[in-house]
């Protein structure tokens, strides 16, 4: 008996997509940091866009925003413990 | 020669008393109306804590200023910045249209969240 593939469930996958595409967002703050947290990770580093889903557009933007936030003392530059 | 909308958050150092603190943040107002800046937004966040040591300081007070103004007069605008050692870090941003769309909306207290409160004078 040979073995055979069997098809897997791939419902379940769900398709990533850009939020700000999706919800219309424009402009992202830099004033916002409760908002950018959401785009970096426990060290506050930036998360690829292959995790957020973010379109190249608006990541270029998120990293911009980001990188004003840490200027201004909002973000950190590099921590630890932010989650 | 056109008027570009422009953004600025400075933070000046806690040491200073709530009287010099205003003082201080007034300069730089009177500053860019004295240079024929209009003046569109002011907010005064109050002392805030930093996400990292900034001058050995951990504390610092925020200020926005949202204005007006000729392109030119920016250089100027930050040496003022620069020269004032109160001042601990400031950033200034130019706003494209989707950038006065949400500051509008920010000003008018669209997001539940911004607490804000009107600096004195």
């Amino acid at each position: 008996m040979t073995l055979v593939n069997e098809s897997v469930n791939r419902t379940e996958v769900r398709k990533k997509y850009c939020r700000f595409k999706k919800m219309g967002i424009k402009y992202i703050d830099y004033k916002d940091a409760s908002f950018l947290l959401k785009f970096v990770n426990e060290q506050g580093k930036l998360l690829p866009r292959r995790l957020t889903g973010t379109s190249l557009k608006y990541q270029r933007k998120v990293s911009q925003a980001v990188k004003r936030s840490r200027h201004l003392g909002l973000m950190p530059y590099v921590t630890d413990s932010l989650k | 020669m056109s008027l570009k909308q422009y953004e600025t958050v400075f933070i000046l150092t806690p040491v200073l008393s709530d009287q010099q603190m205003k003082d201080t943040a007034l300069k730089f107002k009177q500053y860019l109306l004295d240079q024929g800046a209009k003046i569109v937004n002011e907010e005064s966040w109050g002392l805030k804590k930093l996400a990292y040591t900034i001058d050995h300081k951990n504390t610092g007070f925020y200020h926005l200023l949202q204005f007006e103004a000729d392109p030119q007069l920016i250089k100027t605008f930050e040496v003022e910045f620069r020269r004032d050692e109160r001042v601990m870090r400031f950033l200034t941003v130019s706003l494209d249209k989707y950038a006065l769309a949400y500051s509008k909306k920010r000003k008018n207290g669209e997001f539940k969240k911004s607490v804000k409160e009107e600096a004195s004078v």
